[in-house]
């Protein structure tokens, strides 16, 4: 086991390089640039921006030198639209907004999720079952640029309960509107797997065993059939929760944020290349990272998986 | 306890499906009387209703689409099917104990054996986890794990076929239960193993005097373990007898049917018999008796009326409007 989590790190950082290579090329290959605008600029001026940036050098140099800072120092460089501000510093100032509105979405997602799941399975074909996978219909159909100004509506603009946007510190009420916005889809979708999930282990044998052992059916879902069933949820929340940590563009650019979501947003629109690559980088690192934590908790939930 | 002693009594049971196809008759009017430390065994072909009849006596049939529909079952003379849930699950498992057929699905693939072993006498007896693990231990032991101690804390998949069903007979026995219901407990395994399995019920059985009730389609098995048979055809019971007179002078032409179907290894060419047809669907049954279409001494009567429930000795029964002529020749 060991050793398995060992080799997957260290082949994480291949993966990673190769992703900021094309990001980076992707770059380079659009048209335009941060400072382009609608009019063109005097060439004079032109010309110091691109030395100044070392833009006027060869694109291998560009490349070899924004990967050795990166390789050696874990310096993603300067970001050029918010000058004077390193994109290490951006990252490590908006990355606890996008993870304390994603960890709790997703917290409240995995509670309700996992519940309604598990009622509609025990009680297939109900009206329970039925309601709350018509409820789960609509929670992954309708998007959350439509949700989030429904509640706003609601409950800010109408009711005047919560805060409609901005961010407001941990824990505040600031907080409930885009979490709960944030976590409609997954919760959603929880509900969906468990119940699938549910329902398989629900009709196997060593279920059947357990009820003809005499156990209670608390007993029958609790300690025989939960582990099973959470197993599509459990892969599941590997890449949701990867998404869920480094911000959702959407969501905090809605409740004006400012989480990782919204910097690539800005980055993105400004052509601010340093800022793309650092966040594009931290996204996929932690992409890795939460599968290669899927892959640990598979090997400790079920038994029969072993890594060699 | 009901007045002759029985220790098991099912009557006019009827278990039926609701299905998009209509309405499954699975077990439709059976009736049998199990005695203390006796082995019925009940035979029959895939879908013939001998599983669904077995699980409806602890009340374990999946509700919907399955519903009990009219019946007693007398435990020592208690109707199962009256008792609140609470107390039917105070029977499964400490008085009534089932053994299922696929040993490898039938354990719970994410629990310690032990663990599973423990939970039924925690449950049941009200074993301390101490107790209850010394006690798995033994229940291992007595079926003959090798190295009980320190292969009780495996997984299920560590075990080969043969070792999964002796921990699901421990398991099943660990309450000393008193009816043991063993629904097709070696057809999964090779025949090797199949005979050390039935070995080991059938020692079991003697020295702790269970009642056990064997379902098999294996006639082979049958006529090895068991004291009574019931014939089981389309949720009917085709035949009832004790087991020597059953093999000797069959009443039934299914029964006979189901017997010239046995391999003999002395024979050593010619072609196996088998049962022309298939089974009929229960959702569709056609009047008259179910197995007419496959029967090679039918006659217009059959397709017409429903046989009789012939009685040709006192212990022997059989469905068939000619169960005398087929008992006589």
């Amino acid at each position: 086991m060991f050793r398995f989590i060992i080799r997957r790190l260290l082949i994480t950082i291949p993966t990673i390089l190769v992703v900021i290579s094309i990001t980076w090329v992707l770059i380079k290959l659009a048209p335009g640039n941060f400072y382009s605008g609608e009019k063109r600029l005097p060439a004079a001026i032109e010309k110091s921006i691109r030395e100044k940036y070392g833009l006027d050098k060869p694109w291998y140099q560009q490349y070899g030198k924004t990967m050795w800072n990166i390789v050696r120092h874990l310096d993603f460089g300067t970001s050029l639209r918010f000058e004077g501000q390193s994109v290490n510093t951006i990252i490590r100032r908006s990355l606890p907004v996008s993870a304390a509105i994603g960890i709790l979405a997703y917290l409240l997602a995995l509670i309700v999720g996992v519940t309604i799941g598990s009622i509609a399975a025990l009680k297939q074909n109900s009206r329970w079952d039925y309601t709350s996978m018509a409820l789960a219909m609509l929670g992954i159909s309708v998007p959350n640029f439509v949700l989030g100004p429904i509640l706003v509506l609601i409950f800010s603009l109408s009711l005047y309960w919560l805060p409609p946007s901005r961010w407001g510190g941990f824990p505040s009420r600031n907080l409930i509107l885009p979490v709960l916005t944030l976590s409609a889809i997954y919760m959603a979708y929880i509900a969906r797997l468990t119940r699938a999930g549910m329902l398989e282990v629900l009709r196997s044998d060593y279920i059947r065993t357990a009820r003809a052992k005499g156990l209670s059916e608390k007993d029958v879902l609790i300690k025989h059939a939960l582990r099973g069933g959470l197993m599509p949820v459990i892969s599941y929340t590997g890449p949701a929760l990867a998404f869920l940590l480094t911000g959702t563009v959407v969501v905090e650019r809605i409740f004006a944020l400012p989480g990782l979501g919204n910097y690539f947003i800005q980055a993105s629109l400004n052509r601010d290349e340093p800022l793309i690559i650092g966040i594009v980088a931290f996204i996929s690192i932690t992409l890795l990272f939460m599968n290669l934590l899927v892959d640990i908790a598979y090997a400790y939930l079920d038994p029969r998986v072993r890594y060699h | 306890m009901s007045a002759n002693g029985a220790l098991l009594e099912v009557r006019n049971l009827r278990t039926y499906f609701d299905t998009e196809d209509g309405v499954v008759k699975a077990v439709d009017d059976v009736s049998f009387q199990l005695q203390r430390g006796e082995t019925l065994g009940i035979v029959g072909e895939s879908g013939s209703g001998k599983s669904v009849t077995n699980l409806s006596i602890i009340r374990l049939v999946q509700e919907p689409p399955g519903k009990i529909v009219s019946g007693e079952v007398l435990f020592k003379g208690e109707d199962i099917l009256l008792l609140r849930p609470a107390a039917v699950r105070r029977i499964r498992g400490r008085r009534i104990a089932m053994i299922f057929q696929d040993p490898m699905t039938s354990l719970n693939p994410f629990m310690k054996i032990s663990r599973q072993l423990m939970e039924m006498t925690q449950l049941h007896l009200g074993h301390t986890k101490g107790q209850a693990y010394e006690h798995a231990i033994r229940m291992l032991e007595t079926v003959g794990i090798p190295d009980a101690r320190t292969r009780a804390d495996s997984y299920p998949h560590e075990f080969s076929g043969g070792m999964r069903q002796r921990v699901m007979i421990a398991m099943a026995l660990s309450c000393e239960p008193e009816l043991l219901i063993a629904d097709e407990p070696t057809t999964a395994l090779d025949v090797t193993i199949q005979a050390q399995i039935l070995e080991l019920i059938k020692k079991l059985k003697q020295e702790t005097g269970t009642s056990v009730i064997l379902i098999t389609h294996d006639l082979g098995v049958v006529a090895g373990m068991t004291d009574h048979v019931l014939v089981m055809y389309a949720g009917k019971i085709f035949e009832q007898a004790k087991t020597t007179e059953l093999f000797a002078r069959p009443g039934n032409p299914y029964t006979k049917g189901l017997l010239r179907s046995v391999p003999d290894p002395t024979a050593e060419q010619g072609k196996l018999y088998q049962i022309p047809g298939l089974p009929p669907d229960v959702a569709h049954l056609k009047p008259g008796c179910p197995f007419a279409e496959r029967c090679d001494r039918v006659e217009e009567i059959c397709r017409r009326e429903f046989p009789p429930f012939v009685e040709l000795t006192t212990d022997h029964h059989s469905l068939c409007h000619f169960a005398h002529e087929v008992y006589g020749g």
